[in-house]
């Protein structure tokens, strides 16, 4: 009896949704294509590869370089970008002493409160304060910015597919619209506030080229700021903004998979010899 | 349960004599996993899986105790207290990954475990209890860890909770007012992310009871074992220590090895970069998926693309329910008289099939919702309903099986010298 119902039940699923199917096939006949070819699908193009000290199993941070990041994102990003999870105290990680992070948030006015009148000022920030961004609030960010709100970059490496390759390629990914394009899908066209970009998975960003020459910033460790170099220093630092214990986190893993293979290796010797009493003498499984 | 060669507990020390007069605790333990319970002496490795998820759970609990200490469950705040405690919390990076990359763990190690059951039919009488209480377990799991993805509040864990709360508004006539009452509003915002943390807490401890009644009822008849053969003698059988928490201890540094690879050099592959984005309801992500482990059950979801006297959206909840609960009633639905996969040769091509299946489940439940994803998962979900509810119990009632050793001694020794004469082994119906 079970299995009648059992039987018949299965059947009806079945199917439903071989109904689906059939119809779904039919449908795709009909069009004559399974997956529509766009301007998107042809000509959006992944990320290319950056190579950073912070990438891999043995990553760590190259310091200078953060530093250099961190001077292109305050005088480039930080116009339209807030980095609201960073304190400035955390600057003390790539490498500054306590009183250039002092100086730094010293140089920067964020809003409090006067402390004896209680009305709203601004104030010039201590190591204890979180960066402040460019808008008082999410209307006039996206006022500024052609109704998008520029996201914040704290975390951006972690919330895009491919992390930093995608941020570089993105900041030095920005061209004209290939000939190819237009004859392919002569209707494609950049709407009007956008830029096109083949590293942007709609092709058309709402950010205007941020880096847009050379020596667009003066590197204090003399460095020649190039657009590419630019772009993969901020990339770097970026990264560590994201996830500042990343190589903290690589050094405990070797300790921690270390110690686990050793103490497995020898949990697979104390297996042998227990069971060894009751083995049969030939191999068997 | 015990067989009548077990080991018995004999403490020696005052102070342990002392406590088994009082509160026999040790004696439990000697009992169940000690010396004084016998297991068949020839389980492989799939049988470790068990052990693996009873520690995977003891994880989960003891990081997300800690976590729950530092994170904050208010919609204003959620996100935020979990970059604190990634940034600021002393080791909060590596107990948030831990966390997170534990559930994967658990539900690997838990499809392991099922398959298992599937393969060696280890639902069979005399353990369907065993199982159906391992059906809730993994039930309660689902709905343990479909909470916990939404307490980080990134744009994931809300349209996550978005569709998943949004099948109950499929059901007919009480389905929108169930949604709002189990929301505590019109779409999940605070009072939903409260109540989910509340539950997430909770559940954890609810999957511990079940456990202990899962791993009780087990130990009545105690464990089957690769040949499907029931213990009949002394050589059957070996004391579980040091044998089997010997074997365990070997598996479970290897399930660790993998696992601290994953959590200290690979911690956010197994996620998806956009709960990394705070919620936002007015920003709809490309492609709402759930985590891995959902992806099977949200293929099947997606795959009822047409209206047949029901909804198709309807469909699809039901259908997605009913994967599951299939599950319940396989001890009735395979008839056949022969456990272990060994020595079904039909039933084993349709388990491999099935293998097959379920990783092409796999697949399109985290694919986009297009073409050719969507034709694949309505012939994998088609398959999936024909395997359990019309091959297993048509093939169970024609297949031949091939014999069967008389014991477990003899399938490891070659012989038994104790054999009894007459009847081969068929379990106890």
């Amino acid at each position: 009896m079970i299995r009648l119902i059992s039987i018949i039940v299965g059947l009806v699923f079945t199917f439903v949704v071989m109904l689906a199917f059939v119809l779904g096939a039919a449908n795709v006949i009909g069009q004559g294509y399974l997956v529509e070819k766009t301007a998107e699908t042809e000509f959006y193009e992944h990320p290319m590869e950056l190579a950073l000290q912070s990438n891999g199993p043995f990553g760590t941070f190259d310091l200078q370089q953060l530093q250099r990041g961190f001077q292109v994102y305050t005088e480039v990003c930080a116009a339209c970008h807030a980095l609201k999870h960073v304190a400035f105290r955390d600057l003390a990680q790539l490498g500054y002493n306590d009183a250039e992070v002092k100086a730094i948030a010293a140089a920067v006015q964020v809003p409090g409160i006067d402390p004896t009148t209680g009305e709203a000022t601004m104030r010039p920030g201590t190591p204890t304060d979180y960066m402040v961004g460019p808008y008082a609030n999410d209307i006039a960010a996206a006022a500024a910015n052609g109704g998008k709100i520029p996201p914040d970059l704290s975390l951006i490496t972690k919330a895009r597919h491919d992390g930093a390759a995608y941020v570089h390629s993105l900041l030095v990914g920005y061209s004209d619209v290939p000939a190819e394009l237009t004859q392919e899908f002569p209707d494609f066209s950049v709407p009007p506030g956008g830029y096109y970009n083949r590293f942007f998975p709609a092709l058309s960003i709402g950010m205007p080229p941020p880096i847009v020459g050379d020596d667009q910033v003066t590197y204090a460790d003399g460095t020649k700021a190039t657009v590419n170099q630019m772009s993969e220093d901020v990339s770097a630092f970026l990264v560590w903004a994201a996830e500042p214990t990343l190589a903290k986190r690589n050094q405990t893993g070797w300790a921690v998979v270390g110690f686990l293979l050793f103490a497995t290796i020898l949990a697979w010797f104390a297996k042998k010899q227990v069971w060894s009493a009751v083995k049969p003498k030939h191999e068997d499984a | 349960m015990s067989f009548p060669w077990a080991n018995q507990y004999q403490p020696k020390a005052p102070l342990m004599r002392w406590l088994d007069e009082k509160l026999p605790l040790p004696r439990l333990v000697y009992n169940a996993v000690g010396a004084g319970y016998p297991v068949p002496r020839n389980l492989n490795y799939a049988w470790n899986f068990g052990v693996l998820a009873g520690f995977a759970l003891v994880l989960q609990i003891v990081t997300g105790i800690v976590l729950a200490m530092h994170y904050a469950a208010n919609a204003g705040v959620a996100f935020d207290s979990v970059e604190h405690i990634m940034r600021d919390v002393n080791w909060g990076w590596a107990l948030r990954y831990a966390h997170a990359n534990g559930a994967s763990f658990f539900f690997v190690v838990i499809y392991l475990h099922i398959f298992r059951g599937f393969f060696y039919s280890s639902y069979k009488a005399p353990r369907e209890m065993v199982w159906l209480l391992g059906v809730v377990i993994f039930l309660l799991l689902m709905a343990t860890a479909f909470m916990g993805y939404v307490l980080p509040w990134g744009q994931m864990s809300f349209w996550g909770a978005k569709v998943i709360t949004g099948l109950f508004g499929a059901i007919p006539l009480v389905g929108e007012p169930l949604q709002i009452w189990l929301l505590g509003g019109f779409a999940p915002d605070n009072a939903a992310l409260n109540r989910f943390f509340s539950l997430h807490y909770l559940l954890p401890f609810v999957i511990a009871g079940a456990v202990i009644l899962h791993i009780w009822a087990l130990h009545i008849p105690g464990s089957s074992n690769p040949t499907g053969v029931e213990v009949k003698s002394e050589s059957d059988t070996v004391p579980f220590h040091p044998y089997y928490t010997a074997k365990d201890g070997f598996g479970l540094g290897v399930a660790l090895v993998i696992y601290a690879i994953l959590v200290f050099f690979l911690p956010n592959f197994l996620g998806h970069p956009d709960n990394y984005i705070p919620a936002n309801p007015m920003a709809t992500p490309a492609h709402i998926v759930p985590e891995w482990y959902f992806w099977p059950f949200y293929a099947i979801l997606r795959a009822f693309t047409a209206d047949f006297i029901l909804d198709a959206k309807l469909w699809g909840v039901v259908a997605m329910f009913a994967s599951i609960l299939v599950w319940f009633f396989l001890p009735w639905l395979d008839r056949s008289p022969v456990r272990s996969g060994h020595y079904r040769p039909l039933f084993r091509k349709f388990f491999w099939v099935l293998v097959v299946d379920m990783a092409v489940l796999f697949y399109c439940g985290g694919a986009p919702a297009e073409e050719p994803y969507v034709m694949l998962s309505q012939l994998a979900t088609a398959y999936y309903f024909l395997h359990f509810l019309v091959i297993l119990p048509i093939v169970s009632m024609v297949e031949r099986p091939e014999p069967l050793p008389y014991s477990i001694t003899e399938a490891v020794l070659g012989a038994d010298k104790q054999a009894a004469s007459g009847d081969n082994a068929t379990p106890a119906s």
